[in-house]
Formats: C-alpha cells, structure tokens, sequence
C-alpha cells in the first residue's frame, strides 16, 4: 500500500505571528495540525492562500462556548478564521486540525473544514472558501498578536 | 518521506461484551495520537454516556462541548471526563456510532488537549452529534488511554472495535 498521509514541514510558532508555507509537494489535500498553541492575547488565528491578500475569503462557524451552542457568517473576508480568539494559557493549550480538500485543482474555488479545541473557552468548526480557481502554492497562517508557543504541521494526503 | 499514519494496535469486542476498551503501553515515538471508534453499549437508552481516561487517570480533564440531535444545538461544559455519548440499546439494531479522538502533543510536558467529533445515529426522530474540546491538566506523557461508561453501568457491544493511530510529523 503506497504511503498516503506523509509530514510535509513542522515549525516552532512561539513569537511568531504569520508563518507560511511555501513548498506544498504533490498531493490531493493537505491537513494542518496546530498542537500545544497558547497566546498572551485572545487573538483569532487565519489561513489565507498564495498571498491572497483581497476580500476573496468567506467562513461559517459553529461554537460551543460551554453554556450556549451558536453559529455566524463572514463573507467577504480577507482570510478564513481557523481558530477563535482565546487566551490559551499554557495551562490550557489549544489546537486545530484544519483540512484543505484538493488543493490543487485548477477548476474548483478552494474548500476548508476546521475544527478548533479549546477547553477553557470554546469547541468549534469551521468551513471556509477562498473564490479563486489557482492551485494552492502557499499557506499562511496568521493571528493578530504573537503566539507565545506550539507548533504548526503540515501533512500531505495523496488519492490512490 | 515516511509514512506517518501508522496503526498502532486493533481492538474488537468479542460475543461476551466489553467493560472498557483500552490501549496500553502507547510508545512515545510519535507526535500525535488518534483513537477512531466504532461503538454500541448495552444501555437501555437511546444511547449511553462514554469517558475517557489516560494512564488510568479520571482526574484534571475539562472540557467544552456542543451538541445537536436534528432539532436543537446546545453547549455544556464540566470538569470531568465526560466525552459524548455512544449507541445505546434502545437505538436502531445493527447501529454503530462513529468516534474520532485526537490528541495532540501527547507526550509534551505541558497539559494535554484532546478534540473529539462523534455522531450517534438512530433511524427515528433522535440521534446526536458531539464537537468536543477537552484538557487533561496533567504534564505526564500518556502512555495508556481508555474507553469506559461514564456515570453509568454498561458494556461495549460485541463488534464494536476500536483503532489507535501515531501521527509523526517527521
């Protein structure tokens, strides 16, 4: 059985705000894994594509807060949120599991689903679209202050 | 470049039932963890309350978790290592609920954070969906993790099976 779920690039985020992705290889879709994040400042995390700095991004959300379940819409973004806002201590890190689905089809809009782990504050999903038809050849990913630890993996998935 | 999603170890319940489904002796060489169930207990209910332990350890989780069953979404939280509901007796035959647990950074010296989807299904007006984020405030690696009821008295189902899966990011 060929090897299908293949580690691309791992990098330490600790002060570090944007932290791209350059070289994606030759695969289907692509799973990013942020694990042990903690952050001074409840600073939501993004993800754009190819320096995609326009309007071109859209995401629905559905949060669990711990007392009331809810949902929002943003269009017209200019990048999709994969994590909220959250203090995420050291005491309680977060994480993400993000998946882009076929990120290099030249024909389709691009698609992500993420699911964003929060015990002292939230579990969340989102889905998220980028209206642009290129393949995908970098990912950024952003937050508005530092994050003051965890990592970022990046992870290839190949079709048969 | 090496493959990364690697099996670890199978677990399937036999015709006598199961009281817990646990892994044990995990080894560190991985970055992260995954545990997918395939589940049914034998609660007179529509379904039955799972928990979930590390190194044999019910103490220091938290948790977050949104819920809807096809009519109504909701949010709870607690202190405890509550983690969803599984397919309970009452729920259609031949049903199995669908468990995804993963676990990053499990061997970190820091707390650990787990997320969980699961979805229970049921061919009537009640079946359930779980998005879950959950903390063990323990800086220990893990090194074992078990399935079991949760403030309840019942058993895994004959076929429900359980897989843990290493992830390594290099």
């Amino acid at each position: 059985m060929p090897a299908t779920y293949e580690p691309i690039a791992t990098v330490n985020v600790t002060n570090v705000t944007t932290t791209t992705f350059n070289s994606l290889g030759s695969y289907t879709d692509i799973i990013v894994v942020a694990g042990g994040l903690t952050r001074g400042t409840a600073n939501s995390v993004f993800m754009r594509f190819n320096s995609d700095t326009g309007s071109n991004y859209s995401y629905t959300q559905l949060v669990g807060n711990g007392s009331t379940a809810s949902s929002s819409r943003s269009s017209n973004q200019t990048g999709i949120m994969v994590a909220a806002g959250t203090t995420g201590l050291s005491s309680t890190p977060t994480m993400f599991i993000c998946q882009i689905q076929n990120f290099s089809n030249a024909n389709t809009y691009k698609t992500i689903l993420s699911r964003d782990t929060d015990s002292n504050g939230a579990t969340e999903a989102f889905v998220g679209l980028w209206r642009n038809t290129n393949a995908i050849t970098s990912i950024t990913v952003y937050t508005g202050g530092d994050f003051t630890g965890g990592t970022l993996s990046l992870y290839g998935i190949k079709a048969a | 470049m090496a493959n990364t999603y690697t099996a670890i170890a199978t677990v399937t319940v036999g015709s006598g039932g199961a009281a817990n489904i646990e892994f044990t002796s995990i080894p560190a060489t991985y970055t992260d963890l995954v545990v997918r169930l395939s589940a049914r207990c034998s609660f007179a209910g529509i379904t039955g309350n799972l928990a979930i332990e590390f190194n044999s350890s019910s103490a220091s989780f938290s948790r977050r978790t949104a819920r809807g069953n096809g009519s109504a979404a909701s949010s709870t939280s607690g202190s405890d290592n509550y983690i969803g509901d599984i397919v309970g007796n009452d729920a259609t035959g031949s049903t199995f609920s669908n468990n995804e647990i993963y676990i990053s950074n499990y061997t970190g010296s820091g707390n650990k954070s787990y997320s969980i989807d699961l979805v229970t299904e049921n061919n009537a007006t009640e079946a359930w969906q779980y998005l879950v984020a959950g903390l063990w405030s323990n800086s220990a690696a893990i090194t074992s993790i078990k399935l079991l009821p949760f403030s309840q008295s019942w058993t895994f189902n004959q076929y429900s099976t359980a897989t843990l899966y290493g992830i390594k990011n290099s």
